[in-house]
C-alpha cells in the first residue's frame, strides 16, 4: 500500500513537472516535419539547411549560438577568449577543452582525436567538403591531451570561432569516418546516413529524402534528457501541408520554415492547434546572377569560369534588373509581417548593416529602361532588347514553392516591362538544395542565368559568410560542384577585402570591412537581395521548450523539448 | 468521333450508310450526346475563347488580386491578380492539345503493334513481350528522368514550352499504347479465323491488302473507344505532372497547374480550385461518355436492337 502511494506520488510528480524533473524518454514520441527532405545526415557533404538541421539532432559542435546570437559552450567546457587565456595574444591559436566524460552514442569516449579528425576530414584535398570555409586559414589542429585541442591558424584570426562552432561544423567520430576520407566520402553510405553522435538522439533508421527515425541517445551527457524517447523527422511535401499538419490537424509537433503567404498562415493558426513562432536573423531571399555561361552546348565546361556569361557580365544589365524590382510589393505579397525589404545581403547584426544601397527600395522602371538604352541595348521587334545579336533573355530558376513562384511571375512581368524576356523554371526543393553532384538541377551547378533562394549564416560573425563570394569558393567540376559562390563572381578587390578581414581584430574595423564587402557585392549587382525574412516555424500547443533560434539550427535545443500535459 | 456523324447526314433514307446507323444508335445514348455536346463546347471555347476574352492569361494586375467573380473578371482573379477565366481558357488549350496529341500517338503505335502482332504469328511473341515491358514501366519516375535528361536539348531546339510539350506528349504517348495494342491483337486473332478472311486468303490477297481492307475496318470499334479513353488519361497525366510542379514553366497555365496553385488557398478562396477542377473532371467525364456511346454504336450486335 505504502509502496503504491509512493509510486503514485512519484508518477504524479513526473507528470506535473515536465522538462525539469522528467526522466529520459518520459514524454514519448515527437513528430517533426521538414518539408524539404534531408538526403544525408553528414553536414560536411551538403550545403542544405535541411541536412544541417536534421544532423544537429545527432552531431554537435564544441560551441554554438543561442537565440540571442551569443555563443554558448556545447561540447566544450567554456568558450575560449583572450581574457581567459583560451585564445593566444597574437590571435593565431585557440585552445578548446572538452567536457569530461563525454560519450558517443555507441558508448565510446569522445576525445580530442575526434576533433582533430573532423578537421582532417573536411580539409582533405580530394574531398568536396561543403563546410570548407569554416576551416579557412587553419594551419594545424593538434591534440594536447585527451580533452584538449589546439587550433593553429596561419594568420591572426580575430574571430577564431569558425572551426567546430555552430551547426555547420560539428564533431564527427574518428572511428566511424576513418575510411571515408577524400573522394571516398560520398561512398560511405552507412556512416553518412547514420553518423554516431553526441547529441540527444541517435539514428535508428534513415531513409534518404523521406523519413528519419531517431531514438534517445542513452549515453547523452544529461541523464534526464532528452524527454522524448523517440523522434521522427518526416521530410518532403510542401510548406502548406507541413503547416497544416501542425497548426490544423495536430499530426506533427514541429514544422520548420513555413514559407507561406501571410493570409494562409494566419488562417491556419486560427484553428488553435499550434503556435506560429517567428524571429529575424540573417536570412535573405536573393536573386543570384550567373557570371558564367550555362549554355548546354558547352558540355562539361558549362557554367564554369572558362566561359563568361554573354549578357550578364554587363553591369548595366544587372543593375537594370535590380532597379525594375519593387521589393516592398514582394514583401507585401509573400511575407507580410514576417519579412522586410532589404538592399543588403548582410542585413544583421546591426553593426554590420550598410545603408549605402537603400536606393534599391524604390522601384525605377523608367530609370532601368534608360540605363539599358544608354548601354546600347535596343528593343527588337518583339520588345526584347538586343545588342550585337545577343537577346536579353534569361532562364530564372528556383525551388518549387508557392511564394517563390509568385515572386517569379511578378519579377518576370517587371523585367518584361524593361525589355527582358524571362523563362521560369521551378525545381523540387529536395533536388534543388540537395547538393547531389549527379543532378543537373542543384543550386550549386546553377545551369540557369539567374536563380532565387534564401540563405543565411549561423552565428553572429559574418567573416565566413562574406568569404563565400571569393574566387576559390565557386562551385566547379574540380570541387565536385561544392562551394558557396554560386554566382562564380571573382574579383581581386573582393578577395583582398576577405583577406584583410581575416587578419583584422578590431570590431569596428571588422564592421567597416564587412560593410565594404556587402557594398561591393551590391554595387557590382552580383546578388539582388529581395527580402529579409524572419524565420517562421510552428509548433503544436503540447510541445514545450521550443526556442526559435535564427543563429543556429532550429533544433539546437531539442534535448530540452518536452510534452506539455 | 465527331466526324463520324458528318458524312451523309442529309442523305435520303434508301441507301442507308453504315455511319448513319452508327449515328442513330449513338443518338439513343443520352450520356454520350451530352458528353459530345460538352466536349465540343469546351473545344470551341478554348480554341476561340482567347480571341473573344482578350485579357492575357499571364498579365499580373497586382491591385486586382484575390477578387471574387465580377463583370471585369467573371471567374475572379488569383493571388497575383491574373484573370482566372483567361487562365482556364489558355490552360484548356494546352491540356486538350496534350490530351489529343498524346492520344493520337498512343493510338497509332498501339494499333500498329496490335495489328502486326495479331496478324503475323512470328512477330507475336516478341511484340507482346515488348508490350509487357512497357506495361511494367512506371510513368511518373520515367517522366522525371526523361525531363531531366532531355529538357535542355529540347529547350534549345524548340523553346521552353514547345520543347516540354513534345516531351510530355511523347512520354504519355509511348507509355499508354499497350492497352490498345493488346485489345487490337486479340480482335485480329479472332478475325483471322473467320470465313471471309479465309476466303480472301484463298484468292491470294497480299497481307497489306488483307489488313487495310478486311482487318482494320473490323477492329475500328475498340480503337475508337480506346482513343476516347486515351484522351482522358492523357489529360489526367498532364494535370498530375503540373500538379506536382513539373512539366511546363510555372507561369504557363494548364489546368493541372491552376489546380496546384489554388490548393494553398483552398480554404480562403474555394472557388479558385473549382474552375480548373470542374474543367478537368467534366472534360474527362464527357470523353468517357462519348467512348461509352461509341462502343455501343459501333458494335453491330448491339446496334439496331
Amino acid at each position: 500500500m505504502k509502496f503504491k502511494t509512493l509510486a503514485l506520488a512519484a508518477m504524479l510528480s513526473v507528470a506535473f513537472t515536465p522538462g525539469t524533473l522528467a526522466e529520459r524518454g518520459s514524454s514519448g514520441h515527437v513528430n517533426i516535419i521538414y518539408w524539404q527532405a534531408p538526403s544525408t545526415l553528414n553536414p560536411y557533404l551538403s550545403g542544405g539547411t535541411k541536412e544541417l538541421e536534421a544532423a544537429s539532432l545527432v552531431l554537435e559542435p564544441l560551441a554554438r549560438y543561442d537565440e540571442t546570437g551569443s555563443m554558448v559552450p556545447w561540447l566544450a567546457e567554456s568558450v575560449p577568449t583572450v581574457e581567459n587565456g583560451g585564445v593566444s595574444e597574437d590571435l593565431t591559436s585557440i585552445t578548446w577543452k572538452l567536457k569530461p566524460n563525454l560519450k558517443w552514442s555507441d558508448g565510446s569516449d569522445v576525445t580530442s582525436t575526434d576533433v582533430v579528425f573532423t578537421w582532417t576530414y573536411c580539409t582533405h584535398p580530394d574531398g568536396g567538403c561543403a563546410q570548407n570555409e569554416k576551416y579557412n586559414d587553419v594551419k594545424n589542429v593538434e591534440a594536447l591531451d585527451d580533452l584538449t585541442v589546439k587550433v593553429i591558424f596561419g594568420v591572426p584570426k580575430p574571430f577564431p570561432y569558425g572551426p567546430f562552432v555552430g551547426a555547420q561544423a560539428p564533431i564527427l567520430q574518428a572511428k566511424q569516418f576513418a575510411e571515408c576520407m577524400g573522394e571516398k566520402a560520398p561512398e560511405c553510405t552507412e556512416a553518412n546516413f547514420g553518423p554516431v553522435g553526441t547529441g540527444p538522439f541517435m539514428v535508428k533508421e534513415f531513409r534518404p529524402n523521406d523519413v528519419i527515425s531517431f531514438e534517445a541517445n542513452q549515453n547523452y551527457r544529461d541523464a534526464a534528457k532528452p524527454a522524448f524517447a523517440t523522434a521522427t523527422l518526416k521530410g518532403g511535401g510542401d510548406a502548406a501541408a507541413a503547416g497544416r499538419s501542425v497548426l490544423e490537424t495536430g499530426e506533427f509537433d514541429y514544422a520548420w520554415n513555413l514559407q507561406l503567404a501571410p493570409d494562409v498562415i494566419k488562417a491556419m493558426e486560427a484553428k488553435g492547434k499550434g503556435k506560429v513562432v517567428a524571429a529575424f536573423g540573417t536570412l535573405v531571399e536573393r536573386i543570384i546572377i550567373n557570371f558564367t555561361d550555362p549554355d548546354p552546348a558547352l558540355g562539361a565546361e558549362r557554367a564554369t569560369a572558362k566561359h563568361p556569361h554573354p549578357i550578364l557580365t554587363d553591369v548595366n544589365v544587372r543593375k537594370a534588373l535590380s532597379m525594375a524590382i519593387d521589393r516592398n510589393l514582394l514583401v507585401e505579397i509573400g511575407y507580410g509581417t514576417t519579412g522586410r525589404p532589404t538592399c543588403n545581403v548582410l542585413p544583421a547584426p546591426a553593426i554590420y548593416r550598410s545603408s549605402a544601397n537603400d536606393a534599391c527600395l524604390t522601384q525605377d522602371i523608367e530609370g532601368a529602361k534608360k540605363l539599358l538604352e544608354d548601354a546600347g541595348w535596343k528593343p527588337g521587334g518583339d520588345g526584347v532588347r538586343v545588342k550585337d545579336g545577343k537577346r536579353l533573355t534569361l532562364l530564372y530558376q528556383t525551388s518549387t514553392n508557392a511564394v517563390r513562384q509568385d515572386f517569379q511571375a511578378l519579377i518576370k512581368q517587371w523585367w518584361k516591362e524593361i525589355g527582358v524576356e524571362t523563362e521560369l523554371r521551378n525545381i523540387d526543393a529536395s533536388v534543388f538544395f540537395g547538393s547531389d553532384p549527379g543532378s543537373p538541377d542543384t543550386f550549386q551547378k546553377f545551369f540557369a542565368d539567374v536563380e532565387m533562394y534564401a540563405n543565411n549564416f549561423d552565428g553572429t560573425d559574418p567573416e565566413a559568410y562574406m568569404s563565400n563570394w571569393s574566387c576559390k569558393q565557386a562551385p566547379r567540376p574540380e570541387t565536385q560542384w561544392q562551394g558557396n559562390n554560386m554566382a562564380r563572381y571573382c574579383s581581386q578587390e573582393y578577395d583582398g577585402l576577405v583577406a584583410e578581414m581575416a587578419s583584422t581584430g578590431d570590431i569596428n574595423e571588422r564592421a567597416r570591412l564587412a560593410k565594404a564587402m556587402n557594398d561591393k557585392l551590391m554595387q557590382d549587382y552580383v546578388i539582388l537581395p529581395l527580402v529579409d525574412r524572419g524565420r517562421v516555424s510552428a509548433h503544436s500547443n503540447t510541445l514545450g521548450g521550443v526556442v526559435l533560434n535564427t543563429w543556429d539550427s532550429e533544433l539546437w535545443n531539442a534535448a530540452d523539448w518536452y510534452r506539455e500535459k | 468521333m465527331t466526324e463520324s456523324a458528318l458524312p451523309a447526314a442529309h442523305d435520303p433514307p434508301p441507301p442507308r450508310s453504315q455511319w448513319l446507323d452508327v449515328w442513330d444508335q449513338f443518338k439513343t445514348h443520352r450520356g454520350a450526346l451530352w458528353g459530345m455536346g460538352f466536349f465540343v463546347t469546351v473545344l470551341i471555347a478554348v480554341l476561340l475563347g482567347p480571341y473573344l476574352w482578350t485579357i492575357d492569361a499571364q498579365f499580373i494586375d497586382i491591385r486586382a488580386r484575390n477578387q471574387g467573380p465580377s463583370f471585369a473578371h467573371p471567374f475572379g482573379t488569383d493571388q497575383l491578380g491574373r484573370d482566372t477565366l483567361a487562365r482556364v481558357l489558355a490552360g484548356g488549350r494546352v491540356s486538350l492539345a496534350v490530351g489529343i496529341a498524346a492520344m493520337l500517338l498512343a493510338l497509332g503505335l498501339g494499333t500498329l503493334i496490335g495489328l502486326v502482332a495479331g496478324y503475323f504469328k512470328r512477330l507475336d511473341g516478341p511484340l507482346m513481350r515488348l508490350t509487357d515491358l512497357f506495361l511494367a514501366l512506371p510513368l511518373l519516375p520515367l517522366l522525371l528522368v526523361v525531363i531531366m535528361l532531355f529538357r535542355d536539348s529540347l529547350r534549345s531546339a524548340f523553346g521552353p514550352e514547345t520543347g516540354i510539350f513534345f516531351l510530355i506528349v511523347f512520354i504519355i504517348g509511348i507509355t499508354s499504347w499497350m492497352q490498345t495494342a493488346r485489345i487490337v491483337r486479340g480482335d485480329v486473332l479472332t478475325l483471322k479465323e473467320r470465313e471471309f478472311v479465309l476466303a480472301s486468303q484463298s484468292i491470294g490477297t497480299p497481307a497489306r491488302r488483307m489488313i487495310t481492307r478486311h482487318v482494320l475496318p473490323n477492329v475500328l470499334s475498340p480503337i475508337m473507344v480506346s482513343a476516347t479513353l486515351g484522351i482522358a488519361n492523357a489529360i489526367i497525366t498532364e494535370s498530375a505532372l503540373s500538379f506536382l510542379g513539373l512539366g511546363f514553366p510555372s507561369d504557363f497555365p494548364t489546368w493541372g497547374r491552376l489546380l496546384f496553385d489554388s490548393t494553398d488557398y483552398l480554404q480562403q478562396y474555394p472557388e479558385r480550385v473549382l474552375w480548373p477542377g470542374l474543367a478537368i473532371s467534366l472534360t474527362v467525364l464527357s470523353v468517357n461518355y462519348i467512348g461509352d456511346g461509341l462502343r455501343d454504336a459501333l458494335d453491330p450486335r448491339i446496334r439496331g436492337r
